[in-house]
């Protein structure tokens, strides 16, 4: 059941616990206890809106970063990645199996914030071997949301 | 010089007494409007998965433009008999008693213009698809109706079958899940009517088009699966609806090698083969498309229980639809014939239903609401009934 209901709530986080309630065939009471659990538990880590940046009349710019480090005796990965996460640029953070190990997903307000970023602040944490920044340049689909819209429900309006 | 007869008295007499379909009548009304939301379309509101479609151009890149043997690629009906044996527990063996057809609606004709002889009884349950009882009419048969209610969620029993039965009777036709009331078959319903089908010696033409979506907690058992019955069943599937694939026109039969034969002879007269690309995209759907049905299905449950919710709350009491993609509410608290109601409810409210009567005269006092559209429509569509449903109570004085 809370598999079902993780399943409606990333399809549309704002869907009402009463219409949740009539999809799972639940109440609306137990709805609504479910998904303070899940929050609680740290199942649910946050709420936020799909946002198509393009069209954005912003020149905010968007960067991927491959990362390679050193991994410490104890706590192997864990204390870089908790470190550079803590920086507001980074939107996510991959631990990546292959020939880098971290994937940081960054923003900043234009092209020098986030090369400073990346030679300052990112460069300079003791461990870290190299960087690669790719820069991205469009978005078509972002959490499972295509940014455009495909062609309306052009099936015959009535049929058998 | 004779004079010239008028192309009406021309047309077969046969044909003449058939109506036009009730669905075909409301959609030249439905397709006039404009901003509608339509809870009245037959068919899934997915396009066909991508896969799918790649498979296609892939073939078509490949030069696979020709026609097919008249029963189908060889290769897809062993995949259909794979299919079969898994999900109706019964075997069928490709090269002799497997048809692939241009949808199961094609199947259905060549199955009742296989059988019927001028004067044959052919018993089939209402509220139904529309096309049962014309084409019965078509091959110059009887069709039989026996009324189903919504007291016993639109079943059939073999009790309410046995009357019915006469020297005439040639054949059962049976749809579970069915279109338009969702309502499907225990397996105890199953187990008499093949029991009755036996002792009468009667063939059943089993219409299966929407088994895949049969929902938590309801039985999908076949008919043909019951021991004695392989033997006297035309099983009939498709696409279109587990696999979203009602454009590609595509389905087939399973029966015993002479029916089989004898279908077939039709099918090469006069379709000759269903196209190569749409069997293409078949077997792929079959060999890779496992996860594409349950996807679909346990989307369409959930507005299930939505709409099946939202209309008993608001006054229109509908049984649980335990398949296929329809509810089919009682509307006839509120004093309109279901006709006049799905007419208001689109002028008041825009909200396009088909009128149960479009489904046979036992359809009468019904609509039927289609979920085959997207949530965030159902959810308009039901808030804008509810509302309409209120007006109607007021003036009927409640």
């Amino acid at each position: 059941m809370d598999k079902q209901l993780l399943k409606l709530l990333k399809q549309n986080a704002l869907e009402s616990p009463k219409n949740l309630a009539k999809m799972l065939n639940i109440n609306e009471a137990e709805v609504k206890a479910k998904i303070k659990s899940l929050e609680k538990k740290g199942i649910i880590r946050g709420y936020q809106a799909i946002l198509n940046e393009d069209k954005l009349e912003s020149d905010r710019v968007r960067a991927v970063i491959e990362v390679k480090i050193t991994p410490e005796k104890v706590g192997g990965f864990d204390r870089i990645a908790t470190k550079i996460g803590k920086f507001s640029e980074v939107e996510s953070l991959f631990l990546m199996s292959g020939s880098f190990d971290l994937l940081v997903f960054i923003t900043g307000s234009n092209l020098r914030e986030i090369a400073s970023f990346v030679s300052v602040k990112l460069a300079s944490i003791e461990g870290v071997l190299s960087t690669s920044t790719h820069f991205m340049l469009k978005t078509y689909k972002n959490s499972n949301v295509l940014m455009e819209t495909e062609k309306g429900d052009e099936r015959p309006k009535i049929s058998p | 010089m004779k004079d010239r007869k008028s192309h009406l008295d021309r047309i077969a007499q046969h044909l003449r007494k058939i109506p036009r379909s009730g669905i075909r009548d409301f959609f030249d009304i439905v397709s006039t409007r404009k901003d509608i939301i339509s809870l009245g379309i037959g068919e899934p509101d997915f396009v066909t998965p991508w896969h799918i479609r790649e498979a296609v151009k892939l073939s078509l890149d490949q030069g696979d433009t020709s026609y097919t043997s008249n029963l189908g690629l060889i290769e897809l009906r062993h995949e259909i008999a794979k299919y079969v044996r898994h999900s109706f527990k019964t075997d069928y063996k490709p090269e002799t008693e497997i048809l692939i057809t241009v949808g199961v609606s094609e199947a259905l004709d060549l199955a009742i213009r296989a059988i019927t002889e001028p004067g044959d009884e052919l018993i089939y349950h209402e509220p139904c698809y529309v096309s049962y009882a014309p084409e019965i009419l078509f091959a110059h048969g009887m069709p039989v109706p026996v009324m189903t209610s919504s007291k016993n969620d639109f079943r059939l029993t073999r009790e309410m079958i046995e009357p019915k039965i006469t020297k005439r009777t040639k054949a059962i036709l049976l749809n579970f899940p069915t279109n338009p009331t969702g309502s499907i078959l225990m397996r105890k319903d199953v187990e008499g009517i093949a029991k009755l089908a036996i002792e009468r010696d009667l063939l059943v033409i089993s219409d299966e088009i929407y088994s895949e979506l049969t929902y938590s907690g309801g039985d999908r058992t076949s008919i043909a699966s019951i021991p004695g019955m392989k033997e006297r069943t035309i099983f009939l599937n498709g696409f279109s609806k587990s696999w979203a694939m009602t454009g590609f026109r595509i389905g087939f039969s399973c029966a015993p090698q002479e029916l089989t034969e004898a279908m077939m002879k039709i099918h090469q007269y006069t379709m000759l083969c269903a196209s190569i690309m749409a069997q293409k995209a078949a077997i792929e759907a079959l060999v890779h498309g496992d996860d594409d049905v349950i996807q679909m299905k346990n989307e369409y449950e959930r507005r299930r229980n939505f709409i099946h919710t939202s209309l008993n709350e608001m006054g229109l009491p509908c049984t649980l639809p335990r398949g296929a993609f329809y509810a089919f509410p009682y509307i006839g608290n509120y004093g309109l014939p279901s006709k006049e109601f799905a007419l208001r409810l689109l002028e008041e409210k825009k909200v396009a239903c088909v009128p149960g009567s479009a489904f046979g005269v036992s359809g009468e006092g019904f609509i039927r609401c289609s979920y085959a559209t997207e949530l965030e429509e159902i959810k308009e569509a039901m808030s804008r009934m509810a509302s309409f449903v209120k007006g109607l109570g007021k003036k009927a004085g409640k």
